[in-house]
């Protein structure tokens, strides 16, 4: 069941769309922000309130790279893995991530803080290598660098 | 005298954008004044399409010509949309960022002028979600834009409605491919669509709708401001206009550099402060990730739609990528590769089977198990992967860099299935 704070943020999404199934990402998103994943459950309460069919909504959810259908960590570290963060260097700065959390990309520390996944190019080539976690882009990384903005975050919480 | 930069001269790096007093103080919403206020809607079609303006999204087709193919008149169908793509996710590429950031009013206002030249009733901002920056700011904006009245119901007292909504995108290349978009935008599973019909006839929900790229829409309003004339005299060549290029790769200084159009590649290259030490030039892709390589003979060339299309590449989002000495050409078109085969949304046959195959041989050749006939393989792959073949133009822009790396790095491929092993690792 979608609790009333989900529903409000819907709805003002619902709002402003032409058609209530316009508002199915933004759902998708609102649901996931407050649930951490897109569990079958979600998915078929979003759908049931966007008049649609489940299966119809899955098509869409599946089709994202943004969309969890799977729970990840506390932390996602979307580390681009594109041409010009590879020219300068993303390899070294991945290993040294994967070594640090004991993770390979789309794994998830037993912690359950962080999972890992290449992303596609983050448009931030001029400061390459560059991740994003959470809500902040980190760019120039190097292997060393790297290890102390994720202690960093952990720390923070 | 400096050249002119209307596109980035109100960009501060590092500090915060011109907020609607500033921005309205350096010139801001003159251009939308001018258009609602005393200008036809089709007058502003004119101008844009006297002034030469170009897609800067990637395709470079004619703006006005564009926003022609949309009905006009009274009768003209409602409601019309109009989508500034801002979904920026081609490899190599990051100039939309830097503008949406650096000056979020200059895209809202080139989205209103624009909207007001098709008569659009809604414009939409299709953000991709890593934006996080842009998105803030752009937020601002919009809020900022409907204080003042310069969007929301009777603009400036014109008689001109016009709505304005921030999209944000759940992260797939292919919703940069117009009809994609489109399909997106609806809330569908975002494939590309059959052309005809073209958007400007029956785009979202089956009306009339205009996709254009960030970088196109910020010309908008200078044009409308100073004209045909002054946009063509910006140019060093007879395509019009400033560019935002774009350098990253083992370069000095990687940046965007706005430039006048047809800056040759070289001095567009001293402008990211020439290669890092230690480093050498051996190839660009003038124009982001599906755009094949140019190599030292090509330095001279003015960078521009013509010249780069006339060297066998393409123009592309004008970002160019950088492959220096000390990178394998194998790793840097497999790791394209990959990338392209990732992104497919799987629609048609070539593209959701072909790359990912593609970039499976790349990778072992890259590890030193390529076989002799693989190169026959890859080569064949680059016509039976190309234009007509596909649905949309993912598949063949994923073919640019690997069969300009075939002719222009043939050896090195060759040296990898010989020798079975990558020198460069």
């Amino acid at each position: 069941m979608l609790n009333d704070v989900e529903r409000k943020e819907i709805d003002a999404k619902v709002d402003a769309a032409e058609t209530r199934k316009q508002a199915c990402v933004e759902a998708l998103t609102i649901v996931q922000n407050h649930r951490g994943w897109v569990s079958d459950e979600s998915l078929e309460d979003v759908a049931a309130y966007l008049e649609m069919s489940p299966s119809e909504l899955d098509a869409i959810a599946s089709f994202y790279n943004l969309v969890f259908r799977k729970p990840v960590g506390r932390h996602v570290i979307y580390l681009c893995d594109s041409i010009s963060c590879f020219v300068m260097g993303k390899d070294s700065v991945a290993a040294s991530i994967q070594e640090k959390l004991g993770i390979k990309p789309g794994q998830t520390t037993g912690d359950g803080e962080f999972t890992l996944l290449p992303a596609e190019c983050l448009g931030a080539c001029d400061h390459a290598p560059v991740m994003v976690v959470d809500e902040t882009l980190y760019h120039d990384l190097n292997p060393e660098r790297v290890g102390q903005i994720l202690d960093d975050i952990k720390g923070a919480g | 005298m400096a050249a002119e930069t209307p596109l980035t001269g109100r960009i501060r790096p590092g500090s915060e954008p011109m907020w609607i007093d500033e921005y309205e103080a350096h010139g801001g919403y003159q251009a939308l004044r001018k258009a609602v206020g005393k200008m036809k809607k089709k007058e502003v079609q004119g101008v844009v399409k006297e002034s030469g303006l170009m897609g800067r999204g990637g395709a470079g087709f004619p703006t006005g010509v564009k926003w022609g193919f949309t009905p006009m008149g009274d009768d003209a169908v409602h409601p019309k949309y109009f989508i500034a793509n801002a979904d920026e996710m081609e490899p190599g590429a990051f100039k939309d960022r830097f503008l949406m950031e650096g000056d979020p009013h200059q895209l809202v206002e080139g989205l209103a002028v624009s909207s007001y030249a098709i008569g659009a009733d809604v414009a939409y901002i299709f953000l991709r979600n890593h934006y996080r920056l842009a998105r803030k700011r752009l937020e601002r904006a919009i809020e900022e834009a409907y204080r003042q009245n310069y969007l929301g119901k009777n603009v400036l007292g014109s008689g001109y409605n016009l709505e304005m909504r921030l999209h944000i995108s759940a992260g797939r290349y292919i919703c940069g491919e117009e009809t994609a978009l489109i399909s997106a935008l609806e809330g569908n599973r975002p494939i590309p669509r059959a052309k005809p019909p073209f958007p400007g006839a029956s785009g979202l929900f089956g009306m009339p709708t205009v996709v254009n790229n960030v970088e196109t829409l910020c010309n908008v309003p200078h044009i409308v401001k100073n004209g045909a004339e002054w946009f063509q005299g910006l140019s060093k060549t007879d395509q019009a206009g400033t560019k935002v290029y774009g350098v990253s790769g083992r370069v000095n200084k990687p940046g965007c550099f706005e430039l006048p159009m047809g800056t040759t590649i070289r001095e567009i290259l001293e402008h990211a402060g020439g290669m890092t030490d230690g480093y050498k030039f051996r190839g660009v892709l003038p124009g982001g990730g599906s755009t094949d390589f140019l190599v030292d003979e090509h330095l001279d060339l003015a960078m521009d739609y013509q010249t780069i299309q006339g060297a066998g590449s393409r123009f592309g989002t004008g970002t160019m990528i950088v492959l220096d000495d000390k990178t394998c050409p194998v790793a840097f078109v497999a790791n394209l590769m990959k990338f392209f085969g990732q992104e497919s949304c799987g629609w048609c046959t070539p593209c959701r089977e072909g790359l990912p195959w593609l970039a499976r041989v790349l990778y072992a050749i890259e590890r030193g198990e390529g076989k002799a006939s693989d190169l026959d393989l890859l080569s064949g792959h680059t016509d039976k992967i190309w234009i007509g073949k596909t649905y949309c133009a993912l598949a063949p822009g994923a073919i640019e860099p690997l069969q300009s790396a075939l002719k222009y790095f043939r050896e090195d491929f060759e040296d990898h299935i010989q020798n079975k092993r990558c020198r460069w690792s």
